[in-house]
């Protein structure tokens, strides 16, 4: 059933169909709403049995889960930012171990300079961790990728990050299609762990290994990210299947049939960037987009097939490497060696600076003409960075630059530098 | 699968009157006691929890502190358990890939997660139902009292259903003897060197552990040594029947880290407690209910001099004004825990 409904809210019901029975909470924004939802839904009884557990910290949050989940348990937790980096041991630990975790990330920029708005630094920041990492475009796919993500997960014993695009998605208000109880218990069946915490037989879980064996058993990690690839297909469309919609698979293709160039983008940006192609397509440009849901692990055929036979390659990170640029862009550039297309790099959105249609048409505009270089930074004011560099040059102690930066452009109420 | 199991121990109060009178070993007293009142250990049926074959050095008090506490906690709840480890020394030397020296479920994640790695394996058996498996968390003082206090503090304070075991052998031994903050003052370790005025870890730092667990309200916090294997397996099974956060500190000598003889460190651990600087005690909701009352009363030298950690203290010129602060560190507790009154054991403790 459609309702108005908030982006966390959303997510938060559809998490509490898929029955989790450990769910650890610590508030982060703009992750909080979600888990302050699963926590009432448990405390009225309309999860059960679940238990809901209020830890110190992130790194606890997921702690506890690989704990729960190490003992059979369905087990979930949401996180953000630096919470995500807070745990980060913990995120690499749970892939190592195969524990099939569900994780919401709701993406916010990465501290320093603290910013709690959405960007994909801190998605990017684990994204070599063993972890699934799928992206929602829309918060109908957000709400229908958790379920996918408890399947994937248990099926194939990995951890899943569903990441949605903090308060664009996760405080947005907008029409959801809940997943109704009956198909969610049609879909997902029940949790039968591969290793399990058990006194009746007991095993050693996470026991040291040395260089003889390793290797091996990273090479395992990645061959179940494989195993991962071949399912998603087939999971989005047993998805389908029972609940009517499509939603999650590997990528997703809007009016590439002849197009020259195409956008690639994670997550919720696809919206502005497919009106931007629109009216670009109105004019008679040959464009299309290419959304990534399945970032980790990494679609390369399919990327290849969505893209090969383009001219132009536009990636709209809302990520970068310091001091290298694009990092999505270098997995597309991957995927196409060998093949034509020039691939350049946006950055945008960073610390969740609005993403305009008029931005991206002009860094289009530029694109369609063969002028945009290999790494572009969308809406830089280059007047700001070009008068601290000054500062910078001009003083030893030129103070921190981004109190500077807002004094510059007149955020902070402060006196003249 | 585990072994058969025995009836669990006889109550505490029952086992505080007997006392062992035999030179040396207080454990060659079991002997003589009623069947039903014998150490877990001298049980042939016991459960090996952590079964030989391990790689931990010759003397190691945490094996033996690891294999005493487990095996109390599987008799004691009938061997419905699952235990989490702490990364370490424990870790280390008892499963090197594919090798693992644990005949209960066990499970390893971080060095500073235990705690809630634990509070996720209780809460699992919770939901299902299976109020039965109980759940001890295990670690070194490092990854007790620095790197997972954070998460052992959120444990405490939540209440949740596990018996926190630290085995405290007061510095980082698995990395190669660097201090903690359960280093005691003076000891050389490779991060405190022996050199200059103030030789070895400084006076005046480090964190009680005991005592911090004690002010989290937790039902049960005791303290005990591989020393008085009657004492720890009765300390062991009281905690394992109450249900809530329950915390267990137990000294364990490390001869590779303590520069102590192998064949001493049951010594080492005895003199620990019948100096004053090491208080066993037990205490409920807070207060301190009962402390185990020294029996022949040395001076911390004696301790001391066991162990090359402290090898500076001593010879020519030797820092006699250092082993009188430590000795004043003794006298402190054997004031506070009333570790020397005449009925000892029955008041006292810094509450």
């Amino acid at each position: 059933m459609l309702r108005q409904i908030e982006g966390s809210r959303a997510v938060a019901e559809a998490v509490a169909r898929c029955r989790p029975e450990v769910v650890c909470a610590y508030p982060i924004s703009p992750q909080t709403h979600i888990i302050e939802a699963v926590g009432a839904m448990v405390r009225s009884g309309e999860l059960a049995p679940c238990e809901f557990i209020n830890v110190e910290s992130e790194f606890a949050a997921l702690s506890v889960a690989i704990g729960a989940s190490a003992a059979g348990a369905r087990a979930y937790t949401a996180t953000a930012s630096q919470g995500l980096l807070f745990m980060v041991e913990a995120v690499y630990n749970a892939a190592g171990l195969g524990l099939p975790i569900v994780m919401t990330l709701a993406n916010r920029a990465v501290g320093a300079p603290i910013n709690i708005w959405n960007d994909h630094s801190d998605a990017m920041a684990v994204r070599d961790a063993g972890w699934v990492q799928l992206f929602a475009e829309t918060n109908q796919e957000a709400a229908d990728l958790h379920v996918q993500a408890f399947r994937l997960a248990e099926e194939l014993s990995v951890p899943v990050m569903v990441c949605m695009d903090g308060f664009v998605l996760t405080h947005a208000v907008e029409r959801v299609d809940v997943p109704d109880q009956e198909l969610v218990d049609r879909f997902l069946p029940p949790f039968v762990p591969r290793q399990v915490l058990d006194p009746d037989d007991p095993v050693s879980i996470g026991a040291m290994v040395g260089p003889e064996a390793f290797e091996e058993v990273r090479y395992l990690a990645h061959a179940r990210q494989l195993a991962v690839l071949e399912r998603i297909p087939g999971v989005a469309e047993e998805f389908a299947r029972v609940f009517g919609r499509r939603s999650g698979g590997l990528v997703s293709s809007y009016r590439t049939e002849d197009a020259e160039v195409v956008v690639v983008a994670l997550g919720s940006v696809l919206g502005t960037i497919k009106d931007a192609v629109d009216e670009r397509r109105e004019r008679g440009e040959r464009i299309g987009v290419v959304g990534i849901t399945s970032f980790r692990p990494f679609p390369r055929d399919a990327v290849r097939d969505a893209l090969g036979k383009a001219r132009r390659i536009v990636v709209v990170e809302k990520a970068f490497s310091i001091g290298f640029g694009g990092v999505l862009s270098t997995d597309v550039a991957m995927a196409l060696q060998g093949l034509e297309p020039v691939v350049v790099t946006v950055v945008a959105g960073l610390g969740g600076r609005p993403i305009t249609g008029a931005s991206l048409d002009r860094v289009l505009e530029s694109a369609g003409e063969d002028r945009l270089p290999p790494l572009t930074f969308l809406d830089l004011d280059v007047d700001v960075v070009r008068r601290e560099l000054e500062r910078m040059a001009a003083s030893r102690r030129s103070g921190p630059t981004a109190e500077n930066v807002l004094r510059d452009v007149g955020v902070v109420a402060a006196g003249p530098v | 699968m585990p072994e058969p199991l025995t009836t669990p121990a006889a109550p505490s109060s029952e086992q505080a009157r007997i006392r062992f009178y035999q030179v040396g070993s207080f454990a060659v007293g079991n002997r003589l006691l009623d069947r039903s009142l014998r150490t877990v250990q001298s049980d042939t049926g016991r459960t090996n929890s952590l079964d030989s074959g391990h790689r931990a050095c010759r003397g190691c008090g945490e094996a033996l502190g690891a294999r005493y506490t487990l095996d109390a906690a599987m008799r004691a709840v009938d061997g419905r358990l699952v235990a989490v480890n702490a990364t370490g020394c424990l870790e280390v030397f008892s499963t090197p890939y594919p090798e693992t020296s644990w005949r209960i479920a066990w499970m390893h994640s971080l060095f500073g997660n235990a705690p809630a790695v634990a509070t996720g394996v209780a809460a699992a058996m919770r939901v299902k139902g299976r109020n039965d498996v109980r759940v001890v968390a295990q670690a070194g003082d490092g990854g007790t009292v620095d790197i997972g206090f954070g998460c052992l503090s959120g444990m405490f304070e939540r209440n949740d259903d596990v018996l926190f075991v630290c085995y405290d052998n007061e510095a980082y031994m698995n990395t190669g003897v660097q201090r903690s903050a359960a280093t005691p003052p003076a000891a050389r370790t490779a991060t405190t060197e022996a050199i200059g005025p103030n030789p070895g870890a400084p006076f005046g730092q480090g964190k009680d552990l005991p005592r911090l667990a004690m002010a989290h309200g937790i039902p049960y916090v005791a303290t005990a040594t591989v020393a008085d294997l009657h004492d720890l397996e009765d300390k062991v099974t009281r905690a394992m029947g109450i249900r809530g956060a329950r915390y267990l500190h137990v000294l364990v000598p490390c001869p590779l880290g303590w520069g102590s003889e192998p064949g001493d460190t049951i010594r080492i651990a005895r003199l620990a407690k019948e100096t004053g600087l090491f208080p066993v005690f037990e205490a409920e909701a807070g207060k301190v209910t009962s402390a185990s009352p020294i029996r022949r009363h040395e001076p911390v030298e004696s301790y001391l001099r066991l162990q090359s950690r402290f090898r500076h203290l001593f010879g020519e010129p030797g820092r006699p004004d250092l082993v009188a602060r430590i000795q004043a560190i003794a006298d402190a507790n054997i004031a506070a825990y009333g570790l020397l009154d005449s009925v000892a054991g029955t008041t006292g403790g810094p509450s």
